[in-house]
């Protein structure tokens, strides 16, 4: 109840000052988006935010987590310092293009090669006002903010963020890297609104790296739309590596034609509060979805995994594997779900959430679901939460492995099978060597940053 | 005869007879017929011919009628529709009961006021109105009777043709049987057998007026008054059940059953169980049920209370088959049901096993507190839908104690286009150190309009217990099928076998008698409905 | 080297071992022979430190030291090796990385510097050849879908790198083929030394055909009930174990 009426009181704050600020917001943004941005406003005002009691957001604490003095900018800041050169990312040298984003807007190209023709990276205000064909049609398609509340606040407030386009048969072998900072001098909080759309038979990786440069609280509530043409095949690998009092709302809506592949690999490293709303329409026949998680989280951290898998069309084939490892009194949950949908014969849909507790004050919630209204299926999935084998640990120290030796070995290896997925060698190895020391606790500061904030 | 109602030549001979028929004569003559249809609508018989024995197999099911679907002309001593606190007075008067009952029941009736009936459930329950059931009815004259002679002969009549006989002669040895119609126990054979090694088996009206320290003690103390809506409900309306005590040191010499009918109309069927196990006891009680055919649906919410104390062991097996409804999904008992037990001393065991293949819409989590160290708690469960049926069941496992196991086996199957869910719940608690939970919930599909879905929830709050959750969802492999008709098995006798195996682990855990019999009611609901 | 007085131990309140005594002097090989449940594998677990198991009387020293005081991993640093019955298969660890942890922590102790990729990459082929094992094992996880022929070859070529002083193989031979047997068997040959010992656990006596013991004990409901030399093992094949039942005047 407590955290019913304090989600009342957030949802009054909040539409206060969507109006209070609504011409600033507005101000930067083509027609269409803020058309769109009315409609959501009205559909907050109806949902507000998710309130415990609603069952796939059982363990989020939204009253908890929107409380406090958040300061939220209407208009892009004047910003001085250049933070490329102030902060190099935990997978730094990866030969890549680089996107910065401060703060949710879209900040600077890094651009050490040249894109092919076609493709169109920047800002999503900018882009949105400059190619209005390609965001007419799919501004907020997918996201479905009439409901879902958190996307509605996004949609509501959001001004800019990261918009990708690559055109037909472009291939991009190199990797584009986001680097998403967030640096202020207060507690700030932001909505930013990105936007990937891979047209027919185009190709790309993407890497995301979620970064806070001071330790005041953030509070991020993003939304990605992800659209595949035709045998499109985008992989999006994202690692989350924020200060242990901010919060990160992380929805992503992908929607699949036929033939396309898609790959979500979220690398949760550090952060307060981490909810990632994963939502995928396999919306054509023969398209592929693999989404994998791993988090390992300790002190008070809070893990939070959703995901949506609609196989919609026949002949799909999807697959998840979240792993996670909670020390000290994390909390974490997982909620998952597959649909197969009537008409949707021949799907495959497997999916497996394993989890280690190292402590009695750790607890892990876990809820695969399985929803299948077609006969043709092999569908399955499974849960486990439990701890390091005894036996294999046995086994290594007979060997002469130290303890603390081998369970990181074990830990390592129980990670290993989701970081083994990232099929792009230069970042496997460095998301391995993060992992490692994160494992190890070698990573309680940011040894690359200057800015040592943690 | 035997406990759940029928033997192999009755289902024969009833009117599931055409089904049984599994040589096929009756379908070869429907397929006939079929081939008559397609070959008018001018599609190349050979190609038709497959699919149309299987929509043919599908509508045999769908058509089969429900063998316990007569009613009982005999007159009802009930009192006036709708639910208020005068009429949870009435009922608590009506049966002579003492003052903490009346108030027990007012508790659970203003509990109840103040509730909700949950939703969260994968099922569409129409409204229902409390106000439109009549929440007590008993068959007229039915004083519990004394002597067997004494009983309505109508009633015998009824239980004879249930093959429940009410003569204890004429009743496999090793079972008893307490006989509830609609809002009262009619007959508890054996009752004086059992006493001899101070086992208490009765009905809980009985129960209440004799061994009110007992139900003082243990009624509600698994599930409380507020529980939930349809316990709530319960509570304050409840009207008969069986009552259980099986004193220290004993293992119950025969199988204890229940046989549940509901005959009246427009009535609810709110019956209470009490087992309670006391130190180093042993008992296996069974629970069946059937309901006449009538186009209205009729709510059955029952309470199920089982107390398990030091090295205790209870066993207790389901087979449900009220009215499920017809083909269309009209009628049909909404059962909602609350069952749950508590390993309450260490060492002790308590085993779910039920086999649900009737009632419209089914809301049953059969449940464990394992709350004794290294206790231990199991549920096995087959769940079948058909036509418009819905069932979400499943269990709860609260692992409380340390060293405690649990073990979850849930088979699935939908045919027609019926929604069919598991629901479980594994928590860990802190205190429950080294505990470990096994689950596998598996589904099988048969047809293309049914569905199918898991839903386990896994909450583990220490660091030493391993809980591990399996399932999976497919269709009736074909290759199993072509496997069967190479070896000259048709497709139907396939089907039968395949889904036999596929529930064979659960099956098994019945007790002899009433293993043979649900399979052999799983097989024919299920005759040839692969899609 | 190695002492064993009246040891007593057990698991979860039963007792399994009720006092046994072996002196195992360098250079020794000893075989322990019994039926099942009698405890064999219990004696080799506890000897290698398993956790699971209470010792509750009686002391073992191992070259004067006292062994039951001594973690798991200082004891296989100190040269004990334990071949595992069933051994573990650790999914995501590479054989590679394993035994790389193992071998450099076995130098540490000794105060030497670890091992270069390269020498250690050597060593691993020079032992893969001594003891015949696939060099394609290596690749994979530890254990992970191996063969029973293969984790038991494994669990050899483990041996041959850790170079023991004190080798306990519990039941090595149960499931080998009579091929994969001589392989194991040449191999623990192979290493064997004036200087290390050995215990074989075993069932029958086939193994002992191959490594040939200077000592055989009967381990039998938790006690040593008869020791002799390798005659003994013979003597037990023809007569099998009821007769040593018969002995104890049990029938």
């Amino acid at each position: 109840m407590e955290n019913i009426d304090e989600i009342k009181t957030i949802n009054e704050e909040l539409t206060g000052l969507f109006q209070e600020h609504v011409h600033d917001i507005r101000k930067n943004s083509p027609e269409f988006i803020n058309a769109k941005r009315e409609e959501a406003f009205a559909d907050f005002k109806k949902l507000g935010l998710p309130s415990q009691n609603i069952e796939e957001y059982r363990y989020m604490d939204f009253g908890k987590l929107f409380k406090g003095n958040y300061t939220q900018l209407y208009e892009p800041q004047k910003l001085t310092v250049d933070f490329s050169s102030l902060f190099k990312c935990n997978v730094p040298e990866l030969d890549s293009y680089i996107i910065v984003l401060v703060n949710g807007r879209y900040y600077r190209s890094d651009l050490k090669f040249k894109f092919p023709k076609g493709v169109l990276i920047g800002g999503l205000s900018q882009l949105s006002k400059e190619h209005p064909e390609i965001m007419e049609t799919y501004y907020n398609k997918y996201a479905g903010s009439e409901n879902n509340g958190l996307a509605a606040l996004n949609t509501a407030f959001a001004q800019d963020g990261l918009f990708i386009y690559i055109p037909k048969n472009t291939e991009i072998e190199k990797p584009i890297q986001i680097i998403n900072i967030l640096v202020y001098e207060k507690d700030f909080m932001v909505h930013p609104r990105n936007f990937i759309m891979a047209d027919d038979s185009s190709s790309a990786k993407i890497v995301v790296c979620d970064h806070t440069l001071t330790p005041w609280k953030y509070l991020t509530n993003s939304v990605t739309e992800i659209i595949l043409g035709n045998n499109a095949r985008l992989d999006i690998y994202n690692i989350q590596d924020e200060n242990n009092s901010s919060a990160h709302i992380n929805s992503v809506f992908v929607n699949q034609s036929s033939g396309s592949a898609f790959v979500s690999n979220i690398a949760s490293i550090h952060g307060g509060t981490i909810r990632n709303n994963i939502h995928v329409t396999l919306d054509g026949e023969r398209s592929e979805a693999n989404i994998f998680g791993l988090y390992l989280t300790d002190r008070k951290q809070h893990i939070d995994n959703f995901t949506f898998v609609d196989h919609a069309k026949p002949n799909c084939v999807s697959s998840q594997l979240y792993k996670g490892v909670l020390d000290d009194e994390a909390t974490g949950a997982f909620n998952g779900k597959i649909l197969v949908r009537k008409d949707a014969q021949n799907t495959n849909a497997f999916q497996k959430n394993n989890n280690v507790l190292l402590t009695n004050e750790a607890r892990m919630n876990t809820k695969p679901q399985l929803e299948i209204y077609a006969d043709d299926v092999k569908c399955s999935h499974g849960a486990t939460v439990g701890q390091i084998n005894e036996d294999a640990l046995f086994y290594m120290r007979s060997r002469g492995i130290s303890e603390k030796e081998a369970r990181l070995m074990l830990m390592y290896a129980f990670a290993f099978e989701v970081i083994g997925k990232i099929n792009f060698a230069p970042l496997q190895e460095r998301i391995t060597d993060l992992v490692d020391k994160r494992l190890r606790g070698e990573l309680s500061r940011c040894s690359n940053c200057v800015v040592n904030c943690r | 005869m035997h406990p759940l109602g029928f033997t192999c030549g009755e289902i024969a001979s009833l009117s599931w007879g055409k089904q049984i028929d599994l040589l096929g004569k009756n379908h070869k003559i429907k397929i006939k017929k079929n081939k008559i249809k397609t070959a008018s609508k001018q599609v190349p018989e050979s190609a038709i011919d497959m699919e149309n024995e299987n929509d043919n197999i599908i509508n045999e099911v769908t058509q089969g009628e429900y063998k316990y679907g007569f009613v009982t002309d005999i007159e009802s001593d009930s009192i006036p529709k709708g639910i208020n606190e005068d009429i949870v007075r009435l009922i608590s008067e009506k049966k002579n009961e003492p003052a903490f009952m009346l108030d027990f029941r007012l508790k659970a009736y203003r509990k109840w006021l103040t509730m909700e009936m949950p939703r969260w459930a994968h099922l569409k329950i129409p409204e229902i109105n409390y106000h439109d059931i009549i929440y007590y009815s008993i068959p007229r004259q039915a004083a519990k009777y004394k002597s067997i002679d004494e009983v309505d002969p109508v009633l015998k009549d009824t239980f004879n043709k249930l093959g429940i006989p009410l003569e204890e002669q004429k009743h496999l040895a090793g079972v008893a049987v307490d006989a509830v119609m609609d809002s009262i126990s009619v007959k508890t054979t054996f009752k004086e057998t059992l006493a001899e090694s101070g086992i208490i088996f009765c009905s809980m009206s009985e129960a209440i007026k004799e061994h009110p320290d007992l139900i003082k003690k243990y009624l509600g103390s698994v599930v409380p008054y507020g529980d939930n809506y349809f316990a709530a409900l319960n509570s304050a309306v409840f009207s008969d059940g069986s009552f259980v005590y099986i004193p220290k040191g004993i293992r119950c010499p025969m199988e204890l059953s229940t046989y549940f009918r509901i005959n009246a109309a427009n009535t609810g069927q709110f019956e209470r169980t009490l087992i309670i196990a006391d130190d180093e006891s042993y008992v296996s009680y069974l629970e069946g049920c059937t309901a006449p055919r009538r186009d209205e649906n009729q709510l059955h919410a029952a309470v199920v209370e089982i107390i398990a104390l030091e090295h205790a062991e209870v066993k207790y097996s389901t087979v449900q088959n009220w009215y499920p409804g017809d083909k269309n999904g009209k009628g049909g008992i909404y059962n909602f049901v609350t069952k749950r037990g508590i390993c309450k001393g260490d060492n002790s065991k308590i085993s779910w096993t039920q086999v649900e293949t009737g009632s419209a819409i089914t809301w049953k989590y059969p449940g464990c507190i394992l709350k004794g160290n290294n206790s231990t708690g199991e549920f096995f469960s087959v769940a079948v839908t058909n036509n418009y049926q819905q069932a979400d069941t499943g269990t709860k496992m609260i692992h409380l104690g340390a060293n405690t196991k649990s073990r979850i086996l849930s088979k699935g199957i939908s045919a027609g286009r019926s929604n069919n869910s598991y629901r479980g719940l594994v928590k860990m608690t802190k205190n429950a150190e080294n505990s470990r939970n096994f689950s596998q919930c598996d589904s099988l599909l048969l047809g293309d309009k049914c569905g199918a879905h898991t839903f386990p929830y896994i909450d583990v709050q220490n660091k030493t217990s391993i809980v591990e959750h399996e399932a999976t969802t497919s269709k009736i492999g074909e290759d199993q099928i072509f496997y069967c008709n190479q070896r000259g098995i048709s497709t139907e006798d396939a089907v039968g076998l395949i889904v036999n195996g596929y529930v064979k682990e659960v099956i098994n855990r019945l007790p002899m008698e009433f293993a043979v019999e649900a399979q052999k009611l799983l097989q024919i609901s299920l005759e040839g409905s692969v899609g | 080297m190695l002492t064993i007085k009246n040891l007593k131990a057990g698991i979860n309140g039963k007792e399994i071992l009720k006092g046994i005594d072996i002196f195992v002097k360098e250079g020794e090989v000893h075989a322990i022979m019994g039926p099942n449940g009698s405890g064999k594998s219990t004696l080799a677990a506890v000897l290698a430190g398993r956790e699971l198991f209470k010792v509750t009387e009686g002391e073992v020293s191992y070259f004067g030291k006292n062994l039951l005081e001594m973690k798991p991993e200082n004891r296989a640093r100190a040269g004990i090796f334990l071949g595992f019955q069933y051994p573990i298969e650790i999914p995501g660890v590479s054989m590679v990385n394993f035994m790389r942890a193992a071998v450099n922590e076995h130098r540490k102790f000794r105060g030497l510097n670890p091992l270069s990729s390269s020498d250690f990459l050597k060593l691993m082929r020079e032992k893969k050849e001594l003891v015949e094992i696939d060099s394609k094992l290596t690749n994979r996880s530890v254990n992970e879908g191996f063969s029973g022929g293969e984790k038991k070859k494994n669990e050899i070529f483990q041996m041959a790198m850790l170079e023991p002083k004190l080798a306990i193989l519990d039941e090595t031979d149960s499931g080998l083929d009579i091929d994969a047997l001589r392989v194991v068997a040449n191999g623990v040959n192979k290493l064997k030394t004036k200087e290390n010992s050995t215990i074989v656990i075993t069932h029958y006596q086939r193994l002992l055909d191959y490594i040939v013991p200077d000592f055989v004990h009967v381990l039998y409901k938790g006690r040593i009930v008869k020791s002799a030399g390798k005659e003994l093992a013979f003597e037990l094949e023809e007569k099998g174990y009821d007769w040593i039942k018969k002995e104890l005047g049990e029938e």
